[in-house]
């Protein structure tokens, strides 16, 4: 218990100093650019609770969600495929590669040409932004599988829609959460970004407006929400992850344990068995 | 004859793994073959259950040539680790082959429970294959075998990677399921005693490229037990005569053989 | 604590580097498969856009590479071009000098580590543009801002990757070198760091590709000289040719850097196994 608080204060006490610090030094700022934290968050109440809220942050994060939504369907199909016939994806690689490769804000002008400048274009260019990390790591997770899991599946005559589903897609599956992590980011900035260069409403918006009509603190408040926003989402993915990857986690801890033993109990006592493991795959890097 | 190999032969590209094979199978019976790593074992296995394609020769089972992964065969891969799916549970992986067999559910069930427990696995049907032991999880590949309810089982080195005390009790294991569910066997080792401890008949192979050494009766008590059996002068014998034919050595050396031919 | 921090690193070097140069590589001689079937593709597309059916916004592929060469012979484009380069470069360059010795700092100690962490787990995922009102508040619309805006976007990669690659090195090659009596310095130069290394090369190339991003958005957005800032000012001119041929050198620009740091990769992961795996077949 008492190591337990004291890691607690171990975590904890520079991020709240940094806090503190912050309010107690800029209480008294006259700075324009720098307001004090306590108008920042005041503004923050005011903006955000609730009256930009709807006007702003749902069409904000809608948007983020149709376009990763999207890369998700058509990154994981396609990539799937590639990964299942690897003649199609030597031919197609130099192609991939340009797409990837290519700075993804550079083809905002295009989709606001062919989109103009609504909902459409955003999602698409989020879209096109994220669907490369999740395809080209499906891909790669697909063609790892491991190919005696391919015999397995044949010797016990399993249909090849039960290959897909109970096989390739979950053996395949921990690379393309590496996939999705990083469309993440990626899809954050393009949302901002679509937001900033053609919008009439979302946090990119308001944020880029704030400082041009020099609203200050409702920019800083903005900018607060963004982070909020970018960690919030990285918190969702990390729980997504955790509970769909349990068994990646578990074997991976297993298989890096000291002695293989067995961890499993016999019935009645598993549950105890899989939440303790549970936990210490979580609290793994406070060993 | 269950099974009957017919100048089965196997190249990957130029090279042979296999030249020449023939030997039969009879309907219950349990045969072992023995060769060194290798000679192509892993191949034979393959062969006779459809996953590869023999470049010549047949392997008829059960009166139809295979031509493709027969329904009435199961495989039990040499690592289990591998073999089993770490995203399902130990029900689930035995589950996964009944599902495709067009079974009702509860009958898919009670098939998977049946053999579960008939490799004592029965209070495990929730855990995950990572959270057993590498013995649990061969039993787990054993009984996701049985419950397919094959005519006839074949295990590569199914016992290579545990502990030795682990060995003996998955050996007894399948001597017991093997008569309980009146199956043929076969099964491939590289561990000489093993062979001869299970086998009604061993097949003894040579190196590559790899032919029939010997087809070898072993006509040791059908209740075989770890230590009498073992103990037996009739075993040492057995046990000689095939580790002569593996190492081509000559008689009287036999005990420097005594232990396997893992190389 | 809900704030649970990343236990494992964004993109561990097995999973996000070993797999793809290893097939790419396998066949030596199977370079024709990808060109012709790229050729074909741009064949197709080139009679499909000239018959005009997807309408003038889909200029042909013959006309975007005059425009490109256009473009090109153009002193304003490598001008330009210049602009995004130096601005992205720099910026890089200035986060890799922040990031990289902080990283291992931070790793160095679990009070440094752990005290950090959150505070690091909480900006990282910040997108980077979302400072861009403050930086031009600050700093203005010029080539500074551009550059303050870039190092600070690929700051973050960078030190996550090295913080988490210096403290997931190996427990035991650790403790092997403190067996052999190397001082503290020591291990760190001949254990942890090329331990570290294969983690900071996957942060480094997700730092150089965001930098780029961050570079041409920036340009977009505020309008300050640079390839971003001259798509859209075609655009504007409705030039829609001039537009395709620039994307074009946007994308290579970002092909260029991602092959850069695979090079590098290369080199310097030669004892590494993603590497062997990758250049076996040479
Ligand atoms: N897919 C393959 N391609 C080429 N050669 C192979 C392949 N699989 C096995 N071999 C070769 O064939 C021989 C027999 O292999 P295997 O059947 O695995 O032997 P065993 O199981 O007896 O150890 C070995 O020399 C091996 O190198
Ligand atoms: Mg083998």
């Amino acid at each position: 218990m008492r190591q337990r608080l004291s890691n607690l204060a171990l975590e904890l006490w520079l991020p709240v100093a940094l806090v503190v610090g912050w309010w107690l030094l800029s209480d008294t700022s006259t700075s324009t650019y720098f307001p004090s934290l306590r108008t920042i968050m005041a503004t923050f109440v005011d903006t955000w609770m609730f009256t930009r809220f709807g006007s702003d942050v749902i069409p904000s994060m809608a948007r983020f969600a149709y376009g990763l939504g999207i890369a998700l369907v058509i990154g994981i199909t396609i990539g799937t495929v590639l990964g299942l016939v690897p003649t199609l994806r030597r031919a197609f690689d130099p192609i991939l590669d340009f797409f990837r490769a290519l700075p993804k804000p550079a083809l905002l002008p295009l989709a606001i040409v062919v989109f103009g400048v609504g909902d459409g274009m955003k999602i698409f260019i989020i879209a096109f932004g994220t669907v490369w990390p999740i395809l080209l790591n499906t891909t790669d997770g697909v063609r790892g599988v491991d190919p005696m899991l391919h015999d397995m599946a044949r010797v016990f005559g399993l249909t090849r829609w039960q290959r897909l589903w109970q096989i390739i897609l979950p053996a395949a599956s921990p690379q393309m959460f590496v996939g999705i992590r990083l469309s993440l980011s990626i899809g954050l900035i393009l949302m901002v970004v679509s937001e900033m260069v053609a919008s009439t409403n979302g946090l990119g918006f308001f944020v880029l407006l704030s400082q041009q009509t020099f609203a200050i603190p409702q920019m800083w408040a903005g900018i607060l929400l963004l982070g909020i926003i970018g960690y919030a989402v990285n918190l969702v993915f990390l729980m997504v992850e955790r509970r769909v990857l349990r068994w990646h986690i578990g074997r991976r801890a297993a298989a890096s344990g000291d002695d293989h033993q067995p961890t499993a109990k016999p019935k009645g006592r598993l549950r105890r068995a899989r939440v303790v493991t549970a936990l210490s795959s979580v609290f793994r890097t406070n060993a | 004859m269950m099974l009957e190999v017919t100048n089965l032969a196997k190249s990957y590209g130029d090279v042979p793994a296999i030249a020449d094979l023939t030997f039969g199978v009879a309907a219950q019976e349990f045969v072992c073959i023995v060769g060194p790593s290798g000679c192509g074992k892993t191949t034979l296995l393959k062969c006779l259950s459809g996953l590869l394609e023999p470049s010549r020769g047949t392997a008829v089972l059960d009166g139809t040539t295979v031509d493709g992964p027969p329904e009435t065969l199961a495989l039990v891969f040499q690592e289990y680790s591998r073999s089993l799916l770490p995203w399902k549970t130990v029900l689930d992986n035995v589950l996964l082959p009944l599902r495709a067999k067009g079974l009702d559910k509860a009958e898919q069930r009670r098939l998977a429970m049946e053999s579960l427990a008939e490799v004592g696995l029965a209070d495990f049907t929730h855990a995950y294959p990572w959270q057993l032991s590498g013995g649990m999880q061969q039993r787990v590949a054993i009984a996701r075998a049985l419950a397919y309810q094959p005519k006839v089982l074949l295990m590569d080195e199914p016992f290579a990677s545990v502990d030795a005390q682990t060995r003996a009790e998955l050996e007894d294991l399948i001597l017991k399921v093997r008569r309980h569910f009146g199956i043929t066997v076969v099964l491939v080792t590289h561990d000489i005693d093993e062979a001869v401890y299970l086998a009604d008949r061993v097949v003894v192979l040579t190196k590559r490229p790899t032919k029939v050494a010997e087809v070898i009766d072993i006509d040791l008590p059908d209740d075989r037990d770890q230590v009498t059996t073992r103990e037996s002068p009739e075993f040492a014998h057995l046990r000689g005569q095939v580790a002569r034919l593996i190492v081509g050595a000559q008689p009287g050396d036999a005990d420097t053989t005594n232990v396997g031919v893992a190389s | 604590m809900t704030a649970a921090p990343t236990v494992e690193p964004a993109g561990t070097p097995t999973a996000s580097t070993a797999p793809r140069p290893s097939v790419r590589r396998r066949r030596g001689g199977g370079r024709l498969l990808p060109l012709a079937t790229t050729v074909g593709i741009l064949v197709v597309a080139e009679l499909v856009l000239r018959s005009g059916v997807l309408g003038s916004e889909f200029p042909a592929v013959s006309s975007v590479v005059a425009a490109l060469i256009t473009e090109v012979s153009n002193a304003a484009f490598w001008d330009r071009l210049y602009q995004t380069v130096q601005s992205w470069l720099i910026g890089f360059s200035l986060a890799a000098i922040i990031a990289l010795p902080l990283g291992l700092l931070l790793a160095s100690t679990r009070f440094l580590f752990r005290s950090t962490r959150l505070i690091i787990d909480f900006l990282r995922p910040i997108p980077p543009l979302a400072i861009l009102p403050l930086a031009v508040l600050l700093l203005g619309s010029g080539t500074s801002m551009k550059v303050w805006l870039v190092a600070f976007s690929a700051v973050w990669p960078m030190l996550f990757q090295t913080i988490y690659g210096a403290h997931d090195v190996d427990g035991v090659a650790r403790d092997t070198a403190r067996s052999y009596g190397l001082g503290r310095a020591q291990i760190y130069r001949h254990v942890v760091i090329p331990g570290a290394l294969p983690y900071i090369a996957t942060g480094v190339r997700l730092a150089a590709t965001i930098a780029l991003v961050v570079t041409i958005a920036t340009e977009l957005i505020v309008g300050s000289a640079g390839l971003g800032y001259r798509i859209n000012q075609v655009r504007y001119g409705g030039d829609m040719t001039t537009m395709y041929a620039l994307i074009l050198v946007a994308g290579l620009l970002g092909w260029l850097s991602t092959a850069a740091s695979r090079a590098l990769e290369k080199r310097l992961l030669f004892w590494h196994p993603s590497q062997r795996q990758a250049g076996g077949g040479q």
